[in-house]
Parts: C-alpha cells; sequence; structure tokens
C-alpha cells in the first residue's frame, strides 16, 4: 500500500513485517526515529510477540542481539557512527558466531571531529567484519533491503547490515510502498536456527579455537560470504515475484551499454547522479552508472562486467582511507585488475558535503577530459585548507584545527550550500 | 582405655555428604542425580575455587529449575578451562560471547525465551550469567547495571578472585587492599592494591532495587546453594557474588582453597549475606571470630605485610575494615545489621511481587 | 519537476509544513518528498525544509539550489540569510508578514518576478488567532497552494487532518482556508503589495 511517510518509519514498518521476537535499541542521530518506530509499533500492540529492550549502550545492544539469536529468536538492531564504533567488538563476535542478527546502520560520518552528518565512514570501518552489508539507494529499497535482509541472514547463518544514508533517506518524507503482512510471511518464513541454546539438546556456543583450526574457521567464514554472492541476486529474483518491484541484487546498471565512462557510486547519491548523466547524454556524452547494492561480499565478476567495456571510470564515494585514499575505488580497482581502463578517485559528500548536480556536471566534465588527479575531493575549499596549512608552518600552538578552519567558514546556516 | 573426646561435625555447612541428615536436608552435591553441569576434563588448575563454585552454583541451579537452564558465560579463567577447544566441559546449553557483556547477552537470551514461552505456551527457560570479577565489576559493569536497571529476569552470578587472573593476575576494581598483583606490586612506599579504591558490587546491586542480592563462598556449600535456589525462587534481576580463592593468584596452597574461603568470611573480611529489594534481610554469622591476619598469613599476596618489613599500619587498616563489616552487617550472632537506606526503585519492584 | 524551499527557525514547524506540502501532494496522486536541512537544530535558529513535487519518481537527493517557489516563515530571516538564493525569474515567494513589500524593502524583488508571484500573508497572526500558537505552517502551505494551484485546498487541509487529531488540525484546517482565501482574493484584485 503506497503511504506517504518519514523513511526510517518506512524501515521500521518493514522491519515489524518481518516478525522479529527481540528488538534492542541504542538511541543515536540519525537512526532514532527507526527505533522509536518500532518501540511505538510493539509498546500499541501492532507488533506482537516481540521484546522491545531498552539498553544502555550500543555495545549492550549487540550483546542482546547475540544472546538473544543464540536463543533462537530473531533478532534487530540499529545504530550510526559512534554506536557501531562501539559495538565493534560485538560486530565481530555476531559475525564469528554466525548469528543472523539484522542491523539497520544509518550511514553517518566518523568523529573526531564529531560530525551528525551523512556519509559512509562508519559502515565503510566494518567492512572486513564478516557482515554482509548492503547499501540502499532509496527509501524504497531500503525498507525492501530489510525484508530480504532476514531472508539472506538466516539462509546463511550470517548477520546482515542494511546500510542507507543518514537524514538524506532516514529523514526523507515520501512516497513509498509497504507490503502487506501476507506478501512478508510467503517471502520469509519462521526463523531455523543452525545452532541454538536448548536444555533439550545442550551445546558449548562460543569456544576457543586455537592454530590447528582457526585457518579453517576464517576460511569458512570467507566462503559463506562467497555463497551470498549467488543466494543475493536468487533472493532478488524472489523477492521481485513476490513484490512486484526491483530490490538489491548485487549491482545496478543505469545507461551503461553504450558508455564510454561510466560513474561507480553507492547509496542515495545515486539518484542525483543518475539526472546529471541524463542531462549529459542529453548533450551527446556517453556516459552510464554503476550502482553497488552489495559491497560485502563485493561482487567482483559483477562489477568487472559492468564496467569492462568502458573506457574511463570515476568512482564518487563518501568514503576515504585516509592515507592512501578510496575505499570503494581499491575494490573497484581489484575487480578492473588487468583491464586497461582508466580509472579515477573522487572523494565526495564527506561529513554531509551536499552532493549536487552542479558539481557532478563539473567533475564528471573535468573527467571526460582526464583534467582529474587519480584521487581528489570534490569541492575541497582549497584556500580554506591551504590558509590553515599556512598556519601550521608559521606557529606551533595553532589550537585546536576545528575552531581554526571554523573561522573561515562564516556563519553557519547563512547559505543553502 | 583412655578417653579421647571426639567432636563430629555430623550436620550443617561443613558436611557435604552426611548419610545421617534426612535426604532433603542434603546437599546437591550429596546426590547421585546431580548434573555435574561441569563436567570433569576441565583444565582448571589444581585447587580452583572457581571451578567448584561454579559446579556447586550450576548443579544447584538445575536442580531448582528441572534442568531448564541456559548460561552465558564471560571470557576468563572459567571460560577458558572449562571449553578447551575443541572440547567443551558444559553438560548445559551454554555460550560465550565477549568479556563485556555478558549480562546483555542473557538479558538478549532471556528476551528470547519470553517471547517463544507466550508463543509456545509453556514456562521460559531460565538464565543465568556468569563472569570472574574483572568480567563483572570492570569491563562489565555497564552491561551489569543496564541489566539491574531493567530488572530483566536474569540470575547473575560473580565468580570473585580479586583479579584478572587468567592473564596473569592482574588489579581488578575487586583486588583488596594491599594485595599484589602483576599491577600492583609489592614494591615502592605502598606496596600492593592501594587503600581507597574498588568497588562493592553487591551493595551497588542492592542499590539497584533487584529482587535479590546474596553473597557467598565456596566453603559454605549448604548456604550457597540454598542462595541459589532462592535466588531462582524470584523473577527479575538477582546477582549472586561467590567468593573463589585462586590458589596461584593468591600464592596459597592448593588445599587451603575451602579454608581461606572460610577464613575470609570468619575475619569479617567478606560478609555473606542475603538482600531482598535493597535490604539486608539475613546475614551468615562469624562462627569463631579470627583476626585478619589468619586469613592473610597464608596467601603470598600478602606476604609484604609481615616479617621484618612487615606494614603494621596496613594491617590495622585491614582490620579496621574487618571491624567495620562486622559492625554494618552485624556478623557477630546476636547483632543485628545497621541500616542501609533502601533506593525507591527496591520497593517499587517489592511492591509489583 | 516544482521544487519548493522553506525558510524559518527552529520551533516553527518549518519541517513540518514540508511534509505536509508534500503530502498533500501524494494525496493529489503526485510524487512528492520532502526533507530537511539537517542543521545543527535548536529553537530560534534558521533552518530550512525542502519540498520536491513531479508526477514521476524523483531521484534527485541535493538540497534546493533553484528554488521554484521559496517560503519565508519567519521575516527576520531576511536580514540574516540569504534566502533567495538560486531563485529563478519566474519564481513564487510567499512570506509570512503583516507587513507590505516596500516595508520589507522588496520592491526590487517583486519588479523582478511575475506580477502576483510575490505574496505576503500575515500567516502568523491566523494561526494565533485560530492556534493559539505562533506555527504558520498551515497558512503558508495554503497560500502556496492559492497562488501556484499545484495542490488544493481541499488536499492542504486533509494532510493537516492526518498528521493532528480533534481541536489541532480542524485549527490547521482553519487556518489553511484563510490563508488560501486571503492569497486567491489578492489575486483576484491584481494586487501585491
Amino acid at each position: 500500500m503506497f503511504k506517504q511517510l518519514e523513511g526510517s518509519q518506512a524501515v521500521a514498518e518493514a522491519v515489524a513485517l518481518c516478525r522479529p521476537e527481540v528488538i534492542c535499541a541504542y538511541p543515536i542521530s540519525p537512526q532514532t526515529h527507526i527505533v522509536e518506530g518500532v518501540g511505538a509499533l510493539v509498546k500499541n500492540g501492532t507488533l506482537k510477540d516481540c521484546e522491545f529492550i531498552n539498553v544502555e549502550s550500543e555495545f549492550a545492544a549487540m550483546s542482546v542481539a547475540i544472546g538473544a539469536s543464540a536463543a533462537g529468536a530473531r533478532a534487530y538492531t540499529a545504530t550510526a557512527s559512534q554506536g557501531l564504533l562501539f559495538m565493534a567488538e560485538a560486530v565481530y563476535n555476531a559475525s564469528g558466531l554466525g548469528l543472523p542478527i539484522v542491523m539497520t546502520v544509518a550511514n553517518r560520518a566518523l568523529g573526531a571531529p564529531i560530525n551528525i552528518w551523512n556519509d559512509h565512514s562508519d559502515s565503510m570501518s566494518q567492512r572486513d567484519c564478516g557482515w554482509i552489508q548492503l547499501f540502499a539507494e532509496t527509501n524504497q529499497e531500503a525498507l525492501d533491503l530489510h525484508i530480504q535482509a532476514f531472508r539472506l541472514a538466516e539462509q546463511l547463518s550470517l548477520p546482515v547490515m542494511v546500510c542507507m544514508d543518514g537524514y538524506i533517506l532516514t529523514h526523507a518524507f515520501e512516497r513509498l510502498d509497504i507490503p502487506e503482512q501476507a506478501q512478508v510471511d510467503a517471502f520469509l518464513p519462521p526463523y531455523e536456527p543452525r545452532q541454538v541454546l536448548d536444555p533439550a539438546e545442550p551445546v558449548s556456543i562460543g569456544a576457543m579455537v586455537g592454530p590447528e583450526a582457526f585457518m579453517e574457521v576464517r576460511y569458512l567464514a570467507h566462503a559463506k560470504q562467497m555463497q551470498a554472492l549467488d543466494l543475493i541476486p536468487q533472493i532478488a529474483a524472489e523477492f521481485r515475484q513476490v513484490f512486484g518491484r526491483d530490490s538489491g541484487g548485487l549491482v545496478q546498471t543505469y545507461r551503461t551499454e553504450d558508455a564510454e565512462t561510466i560513474v561507480v557510486a553507492l547509496g542515495s547519491v545515486l539518484g542525483t547522479i543518475k539526472d546529471t548523466v541524463d542531462e549529459m547524454r542529453e548533450a551527446g556524452v556517453k556516459i552510464g552508472v554503476l550502482g553497488i547494492k552489495s559491497f560485502r561480499p563485493f561482487p567482483l565478476a559483477a562489477v568487472r562486467a559492468a564496467l569492462q567495456r568502458a573506457k574511463r571510470l570515476v568512482v564518487i564515494e563518501k568514503s576515504l582511507a585516509v592515507g592512501i585514499g578510496g575505499i570503494v575505488a581499491t575494490d573497484v580497482r581489484m575487480a578492473m585488475s588487468g583491464s586497461e581502463v582508466k580509472g579515477t578517485t573522487v572523494i565526495a559528500g564527506l561529513g554531509g558535503r551536499a552532493i549536487t548536480k552542479a558539481s557532478l556536471h563539473r567533475t564528471l566534465a573535468a573527467a571526460l577530459e582526464d583534467k582529474l588527479d587519480r584521487v581528489s575531493f570534490m569541492d575541497l575549499d582549497t584556500g580554506m585548507v591551504e590558509r590553515h596549512l599556512q598556519r601550521e608552518r608559521e606557529k606551533r600552538r595553532t589550537g585546536p584545527i576545528a575552531e581554526a578552519l571554523l573561522r573561515d567558514v562564516g556563519t553557519v546556516g547563512a547559505r543553502v550550500v | 582405655m583412655t578417653e579421647t573426646t571426639i567432636k563430629f561435625y555430623q550436620t550443617g555447612t561443613f558436611t557435604v555428604g552426611n548419610r545421617l541428615l534426612a535426604p532433603e536436608q542434603r546437599t546437591v552435591q550429596a546426590s547421585m542425580e546431580r548434573t555435574n553441569s561441569l563436567n570433569s576434563g576441565h583444565r582448571a588448575c589444581q585447587g580452583c575455587g572457581e571451578a567448584l563454585g561454579a559446579r556447586y552454583a550450576i548443579d544447584a541451579a538445575m536442580r531448582i529449575t528441572q534442568r531448564q537452564l541456559i548460561a552465558a558465560n564471560a571470557t576468563g579463567c572459567l571460560e577458558v578451562f572449562s571449553t578447551p577447544y575443541p572440547e567443551t566441559s558444559w553438560q548445559i546449553p551454554w555460550v560465550h560471547s565477549l568479556f563485556g557483556n555478558t549480562a546483555a547477552v542473557a538479558t538478549g537470551i532471556a528476551a528470547a525465551l519470553k517471547v517463544k514461552a507466550a508463543k509456545g505456551g509453556n514456562a521460559a527457560t531460565r538464565v543465568i550469567a556468569q563472569g570472574g570479577d574483572g568480567g563483572t565489576t570492570d569491563i562489565g559493569f555497564g552491561c551489569l547495571s543496564g541489566m539491574f536497571e531493567r530488572n530483566d529476569d536474569v540470575l547473575y552470578i560473580c565468580y570473585d578472585n580479586e583479579a584478572y587472573m587468567n592473564t596473569g593476575v592482574q588489579r581488578s576494581s575487586a583486588t583488596p587492599p594491599t594485595a599484589r598483583t602483576a599491577t600492583t606490586q609489592a614494591i615502592g612506599a605502598h606496596p600492593g592494591n592501594t587503600f581507597g579504591q574498588g568497588k562493592n558490587v553487591p551493595l551497588i546491586a542492592m542499590a539497584h532495587g533487584i529482587p535479590y542480592v546474596a553473597t557467598a563462598t565456596v566453603a559454605d556449600l549448604h548456604d550457597l546453594e540454598a542462595k541459589v535456589e532462592r535466588a531462582m525462587q524470584f523473577r527479575g534481576a538477582r546477582y549472586l557474588h561467590i567468593l573463589v580463592p585462586c590458589p596461584l593468584g593468591w600464592g596459597a596452597a592448593s588445599q587451603d582453597t575451602i579454608k581461606l574461603a572460610r577464613l575470609a568470611k570468619e575475619t569479617g573480611l567478606f560478609p555473606v549475606f542475603e538482600a531482598e529489594y535493597g535490604e539486608v534481610v539475613k546475614v551468615l554469622p562469624i562462627r569463631r571470630r579470627v583476626p585478619v591476619e589468619e586469613y592473610l598469613k597464608p596467601q603470598k599476596r600478602f606476604a609484604h605485610l609481615f616479617g621484618a618489613k612487615g606494614d603494621g599500619p596496613a594491617l590495622a587498616r585491614l582490620q579496621a575494615i574487618a571491624d567495620a563489616n562486622i559492625r554494618k552487617f552485624g556478623l557477630l550472632a546476636g547483632d543485628h545489621a545497621e541500616h542501609i537506606p533502601t533506593p525507591v526503585q527496591a520497593d517499587e519492584r517489592a511492591a509489583r511481587v | 519537476m516544482f521544487q519548493v524551499r522553506i525558510h524559518g527557525r527552529g520551533g516553527q514547524g518549518v519541517v513540518t509544513a514540508a511534509e505536509m506540502l508534500s503530502l498533500a501532494a501524494f494525496r493529489e496522486g503526485r510524487h512528492a518528498q520532502a526533507f530537511p536541512s539537517f542543521g545543527s537544530e535548536r529553537t530560534g535558529a534558521p533552518v530550512m525544509a525542502f519540498a520536491r513535487i513531479d508526477e514521476r519518481e524523483i531521484r534527485l537527493r541535493e538540497p534546493i539550489m533553484t528554488p521554484d517557489a521559496v517560503i519565508v516563515q519567519d521575516r527576520t530571516l531576511l536580514l540574516q540569510v540569504d534566502v533567495f538564493q538560486g531563485l529563478g525569474d519566474r519564481a513564487f515567494v510567499l512570506i509570512n508578514s503583516s507587513h507590505t513589500v516596500a516595508e520589507l524593502g522588496l520592491n526590487e524583488l517583486a519588479a523582478r518576478l511575475p506580477a502576483g508571484h510575490l505574496q505576503l500573508v500575515p500567516a502568523t497572526q491566523f494561526a494565533m488567532a485560530q492556534l493559539g500558537r505562533p506555527l504558520p505552517g498551515a497558512a503558508m502551505i495554503a497560500a502556496f497552494a492559492a497562488l501556484t494551484r499545484l495542490i488544493s485546498l481541499a488536499a492542504v487541509q486533509s494532510a493537516y487532518r492526518e498528521r493532528f487529531s480533534g481541536k489541532v488540525a480542524e485549527a490547521n484546517a482553519e487556518v489553511a482556508r484563510l490563508a488560501h482565501e486571503h492569497v486567491q482574493a489578492r489575486l483576484e484584485e491584481g494586487v501585491h503589495v
């Protein structure tokens, strides 16, 4: 049924339709509306047979989910940014133990400096933890992916992180198709655990594994993610059959068939990129877009297949590997290793810096003329940066960096962008 | 023939398998039907108080819950020696997650079981969380407090051997003053652990107003089992703090474990009591009071207090702590505990019962 | 695609206004998206909210750089924020004020825009009278409806009735009606000062 509602609220309704049994919540912007939404659904009786627990930290949130999942319950939580870091130990624990927990990460920048706005640094920091990572392009896809996530997680016995851009998606109020309970029930059967704490059949979960078997245990975790490369498209196909639309999958291509230049990105920025690409196409530029939906496992073959006929790649990412450059770009490069294609990395949108069509036009025009550096920062205020480096050269006590830079920014909120 | 007076401690705490006791008065350990939840073959040190305490407590819990029990375990000695890959000595469903999250993991298990029970129409399996002092009083403290505050239906058992033993005897907030550990060495002007630090987690548990808090030692088996049974009669958050001497970490003889546990109580250094909804309701009185030296001397971690370079003032301060405990809790038979203020939540939770 | 940018101060219901606008458009069968400016929010600080309306799915996710309409819920922002940044020459402007265009120093803007495109609405007055609180959102959105005819008054009222209940819903619906009437009257008279 079509409703006009906030992205977070839609996710809350989608999660509720999946009949979760234990939900644990700790507030952090910008995910709060999601857990508030599910909390209300439990409290008003809409979501039955579900324990909603207000935990005392994100570390507790993931830990409660671990306990619940180990005891055979379908468990869910949500976090962002600092919260994801705070639970990092438990995040690794969950995947190491093979518990099919589903978690929303409302992508937000990591501090310091503290920043509540969107970028992908939080989920990128956990890209090697063994969780499956899916990135939603739209709010429709975000709510759909949660339904697919429970299926995927439980089939594989592996936890799944659904990443959606904080504020940009979570706080956007728009027209969304909320599925019917009957559809979700048809798609998502009750949870059948591979391992469970059961007095009738006692097992010990979480034993120490030494050098004699650790390599094998870790290989199996990797192998399971590789299985996801087949399962994700299968589940997306089945989703299409039951719900009538495309959502998820490994990658999505847009106007790439004859593209000489392909822009690669994750998440909500893909929408703005597609609008920009349409305008460039009208001007005769042979340009297309590759959206990566599954970041872990990284679909090397699918990415290569989509990009191999292009002459030029522009990876636009909201993440930065400090000291080396791009994160997504590095994985894309691995997919393209051995090919002749020219690639450039554009770091953009960090800490919520808006990525506009105008900026994209400028950036892509420069890319078409091969004028972009191997790694560049979109809309970087080079003057501000240079001024600060000069300050540092001139004196020792330059004070906190944020303060020094913000003097140059002027009145925050006085401009649109 | 000369007469020799023989004293028999035939009944009560000191006797484990006394066949003169009526069956219902015997300990769980005395029964062939005990589950032996922590089976033999684990790798604990000779004389390990924690292995003893865990077996005592879990077997008692298994009896009272008719084997409907799941345990969550913190990282630490118990977890390590009970599950040496590829074996496990646990005969119950058991999960180990991390060092600091055991209370939260148990919360999650309890929540899952509650939902399953509601769906299936049967009574929920009970949940125990267990860990050492490090995992409870330090790194696990946040999750523990959260579990208490929500009054989740979990019994948390802390096996307190007063330091991080598994990693090589480092100081925790449960380490007593003057004790030598690897991070509070017996050197310098104030050898051993400092005075004025540490936390009294049983009292903090009481301040959360939870239904049941108790302390116990491995020296009093009847008492410990009775407390586990009492704890399982309540619903909501419960806390049991068991003193478990560690021969290696304490520098004591492996056969002295039970004796040292008894002496800790008899000196007054470790008050043994029960509290319900924030109020002390029962105390295990000191049978035969002894000065702290008797307890401290057999432990090398206190060796620097004695001998030629001994620390008289420090000993006096330790004695003062023992004296204060005796006074506050009314540990001598016939005494009454001083009033410990009850938190508001305790009244509310008691009223709900 | 029609793009609306709403300026106001924290606590004035700027985000709600954008959402109500989008909800009204949704009820009339369109795609519409509303989102806030995600600034550090506190009561009284300048905030923005955006709304996009289109016949088909909206993919664009940037702040509104070239608005087709600007709504200013608090006229004191005119001194503080560049509320007209990116405004096109055929755009609509609605300002919550009981003053005149001349008094607000907006003669140049009025001259630049087509006749009638700049409207001043005493929204706070209407809100205080009906709601008892200075929340001008319903008035501004209804005024927008009258001015642009992109959405109907009925859709606006129905949106407020869906989000709120009882007296508050009805009060907002009445505020909307008054503001809608106010702008319609002005347009009929050909008055825009």
